[in-house]
């Protein structure tokens, strides 16, 4: 069973809640073991304050599979850290050497304001997605499944951007706290379907109505979200938002 | 035998659900409109029941923990979700869906509510491709199916390795489209910490607001609870980090039967525990059995890595065991051959309570496939394995990447190294035929409840159940209370059953942070799992069981003098949450002991060492164990033991057999 060798400087932002200003704060860590993931070294950082009888650090996360969205620091200037494809939960500490300076943040965007430490709010997510980031039917009304075919290709391409897990990564990284990877690949899913045709066009433009409101910032096409996405979530995706929006200048029949 | 009342309806079983369906009262339009439910979760029980309530036009306010719905641990399921659509032409059929749960749950689930959720499978996979859930398709455009254990059809629908997550989002687009409507109010980031009853119905609950720390009266005509397991009280499990008992506990405590708690499914592929850091166990699914063959070394104390053993050298012990199902047992049986084969020495890996998880016979196989679609039909093995590999990958991928990540070994070249981890429960809130709990006007969906089961849940049975419940069995079975209700005007929460519930709430909030001991709360989790997962695990015995009691009401004690929450009550404190959780799941930890040392059999999940098969099976005693144990809460944390008998008037019982 391992106890690791690895000795750490963390520097950390504590933030007493989001009427107070924050600042980072230096830890040492020591003994800290390479097979540890990344919170489990928060874990070891806080038993530790708690023992020193301080306040443990509060940061968001629950599944620890990287799957469920929710852990969201931003290390060493990258969101979810060093390695591509991870999310903070599942980075582990032998992506980091012995003696390394880390540095950890909140997400940072005007639309996820800090709650408290490396913990923000992300409901403007959720309020894009209610927006209109569904199908309408409601429970019952379904035909049989396999009354409507689905071409793989297509089925697998509304997979791909429906593996986003809304963990605002995209947001993080982009110098304009922009949302568009996170809504065009909700658009993407439903529109690469056909059940998802008869709102196609009332969709994209209630959802960008709304991430505008919440203050997301617009696209700039330098790519950092894609390249920073967890889930490999792909820029064309947005250039297919854009399409379908312009698009329904035309299209659409009702205005939203 | 039995002293509580099922409310199974009359009739024969296939067309019990279909007429009890169309007989339920309704609730008219313009009252549903006035009719208010809370739904305390947001998983796909949660979820799908906010969602489905609300379309049909009820007021519903729906509670998570988590930053948003769309967080729910639900999210993590993996493999797959059963339903008897027979596409594979395979000879499935709702009866043989029913058959094969009720033999898998090990002749401890109730036949009603199992052919129910056999009958509405179907509907369930409708609804998702009707909300643009992404499930994997063949090429001719329709849905492809594997296998789970426990099976010998192929009805698991799957979207990859993340079916939970697309089909929890769909839920949830349901759910937020509803609260676009306005007609669901969402409470993120709340904890529900109390039920409020009034004249012995449920109308309410106290919720903390995570963030701020204020405590919420929130009153509903009913409530439901869809809150998921207690997998966590093992400390280290599958389940999320969040994960708790502390609605169904508090709700136990206000008068709800807790069942068959001792019933914990122990998965058989999860990736073994690295270190004394761990803090939570990862799963990989049970469809990599479809693919993956379980072996160990046949010498003992085996040391060479696995490329070197040969083939002659290899115990196949599922095969061996089980030839017709293979690596395709069910859960329990799979679990306790490995620890059996572990324990006997034949374990491998650095701390040798691991077995592996070999793709390779199976990659060369698709490999070969592949080659013969392309025209080669002499492929060298180079070859096979470079096409297989493409296959596994494309069926696997993420669940091959995880692996990697955890572990920093590559799957696709070594056998991933396995071992069984706490994953589900199948015991949780005793409910009725209705989905009620044994106090009116309280509900309970999804895992959080004992149904349908029994002793052992079959792979890709957890998604079809939640999603039966809430979409299409409580919003009917709701109605048979609702109606009674349509005159009850909405209770204003400065009723005095509001205030003493808050001040309960308040209480245990006020006493955990001013107890100011010297140990934290994860100290106290970990000795709670440690003394689970020895005494009340894998295996249990007798003497093992009352030790564990004792230790757990001496590890209680100590908790309530000795906890160490830093911070105040009212901000975000997540020690503090904990805290509750973690006193909750140790008065539940000693409940699960003392139903298992109750069952003096051996079923499904529970095995008792004392009663075994001389083949090391299951050994039940259906003369004196068929029956579900609901346990009442009494004063001072003591329970009461209630049985509701199992009939099985359409299956034959049988000792269950995977040979």
């Amino acid at each position: 069973m391992s106890t690791g060798n690895m000795n750490l400087t963390l520097k950390v932002w504590r933030q007493k809640n989001n009427k107070t200003k924050g600042a980072l704060v230096d830890y040492q860590l020591s003994d800290i073991s390479p097979d540890m993931s990344f919170l489990e070294m928060f874990d070891v950082l806080n038993e530790q304050l708690i023992n020193k009888g301080e306040e443990p650090v509060v940061f968001d996360h629950d599944c620890r599979e990287g799957i469920c969205g929710m852990c969201s620091m931003f290390i060493n200037g990258r969101p979810h850290g060093p390695k591509d494809l991870v999310t903070t939960c599942q980075l582990h500490m032998r992506s980091f050497k012995d003696g390394d300076t880390i540095v950890v943040e909140p997400w940072r965007a005007a639309a996820f304001p800090v709650v408290k430490d490396l913990t923000v709010d992300r409901s403007a997510f959720d309020r894009v997605i209610a927006a209109g980031g569904f199908i309408s039917v409601n429970t019952g009304n379904a035909q049989d499944a396999n009354n409507l075919p689905i071409p793989k290709m297509q089925a697998d391409a509304a997979f791909e951007a429906a593996a986003c897990i809304g963990c605002g990564a995209c947001v993080a990284t982009c110098k304009n706290a922009s949302a568009m990877l996170f809504v065009s690949a909700k658009i993407s899913q439903l529109a690469l379907l056909p059940q998802g045709q008869p709102e196609r066009y009332r969709r994209v433009q209630s959802m960008v109505a709304q991430m505008d409101a919440e203050g997301f910032g617009n696209c700039t096409n330098t790519g950092a979200c894609e390249a920073e996405c967890p889930k490999g979530i792909s820029l064309e995706n947005i250039a297919r938002m854009n399409r379908d929006f312009a698009s329904a200048k035309f299209i659409s029949e009702e205005t939203v | 035998m039995s002293d509580i009342n099922s409310n199974i309806p009359e009739g024969d079983l296939a067309t019990k659900w279909t007429k009890y369906k169309s007989s339920v009262p309704l609730v008219n339009p313009a009252n549903k409109r006035s009719i208010e439910v809370i739904v305390v979760g947001s998983g796909l029980a949660g979820a799908s029941a906010a969602a489905t309530l609300a379309e049909m036009g009820y007021k519903v306010k729906c509670f998570c923990f988590q930053d948003s719905p769309r967080r729910a641990h639900s999210i993590a399921a993996q493999g797959g979700i059963n339903a008897a659509k027979n596409y594979q032409n395979d000879g499935d059929s709702v009866y043989r869906l029913f058959y094969d749960t009720i033999k898998g749950g090990d002749y401890r689930a109730r036949e009603a509510n199992v052919h129910r959720l056999a009958e509405v499978s179907a509907n369930i996979i409708d609804q998702c491709v009707a909300q643009g859930v992404p499930l994997a398709r063949e090429y001719g455009g329709l849905l492809d199916n594997r296998s789970f254990g426990g099976t010998q059809v192929q009805r698991t629908f799957y979207a990859a390795g993340q079916t939970g997550q697309q089909l929890l989002l769909g839920a949830y687009s349901a759910l937020e489209r509803q609260i676009g409507m306005g007609k669901v109010e969402m409470y993120t980031r709340h904890e529900m910490l109390e039920v409020v009853k009034i004249d012995g119905k449920a109308r309410g609950i106290i919720a903390r607001n995570l963030i701020t720390g204020e405590i919420e009266r929130h009153f509903g005509h009913a409530v439901v609870l869809g809150t998921g397991g207690y997998g966590n009280v093992f400390y280290l499990s599958t389940n999320a980090m969040g994960s708790n008992v502390t609605a169904a506990w508090k709700a136990h405590k206000q008068g709800a039967y807790f069942a068959n708690p001792c019933y914990t499914q122990i998965h058989p592929t999860c990736i073994p525990v690295s270190g004394d850091h761990q803090s939570k166990l990862t799963l990989m699914s049970e469809s990599l059995r479809n693919d993956g063959r379980i072996w160990v070394p046949k010498k003992k104390d085996d040391n060479r890595k696995a490329s070197e053993i040969p083939e002659d050298e290899r115990d196949y012990y599922l095969e061996r065991r089980y030839p017709a199902f293979g690596n395709l047992v069910p859960r329990d049986v799979a679990s306790r051959a490995a620890k059996e084969r572990c324990d006997a020495g034949y374990g491998v890996g650095a701390s040798k309570l691991a077995v592996y998880l070999d793709f390779k016979a199976n990659t060369e196989r698709y490999g070969r496939i592949e080659a013969s679609k392309a025209g080669n039909h002499n492929p060298d093995k180079e070859t096979c394995m470079r096409l297989g590999t493409a296959v596994i990958k494309e069926k696997y991928g993420n669940l091959f990447d995880m692996y990697a990540q955890i572990t920093g070994e590559n799957p696709y070249e070594t056998p991933m190294r396995i071992y069984p981890a706490v994953h589900y429960t199948m015991g949780g809130l005793w409910v009725d035929y209705n989905l009620m709990t044994s106090v009116p006007g309280l509900y309970c969906t999804g895992e959080a409840n004992f149904s349908d089961h029994g002793a052992n849940r079959l792979g890709a049975s957890a998604l079809m159940q939640g999603l039966a419940d809430g979409y299409f069995v409580l919003p009917y079975t709701i109605g048979a209370y609702l109606s009674k209700e349509i005159s009850v005007k909405a209770i204003p929460t400065d009723h005095p059953a509001f205030v003493e519930a808050e001040e309960r709430a308040k209480g245990i909030l006020n006493t955990l942070i001013n107890i100011k001991g010297t140990k934290s709360v994860d100290h106290f989790h970990k000795r709670l799992g440690h003394i689970m997962w020895e005494k009340c695990g894998m295996a249990r015995n007798e003497q093992g069981l009352k030790e564990a009691i004792e230790e757990i009401r001496a590890l209680r004690a100590e908790f309530w003098s000795n906890v160490r929450v830093p911070g105040s009550v009212d901000e975000l404190n997540t020690e503090l949450e904990k805290a509750g959780r973690v006193a909750d799941f140790i008065e539940l930890g000693e409940l699960m002991c003392i139903d298992a040392l109750n069952r003096n059999e051996s079923c499904g999940g529970h095995f008792r060492e004392e009663y075994q098969t001389e083949e090391g099976e299951a050994l039940r005693d259906d003369e004196n164990y068929a029956y579900v144990a609901a346990w009442e809460f009494k004063e001072g944390v003591n329970f009461e033991l209630h049985k509701e008998e199992l009939k099985f008037e359409n299956i034959k019982v049988a000792q269950r057999s995977y040979k």
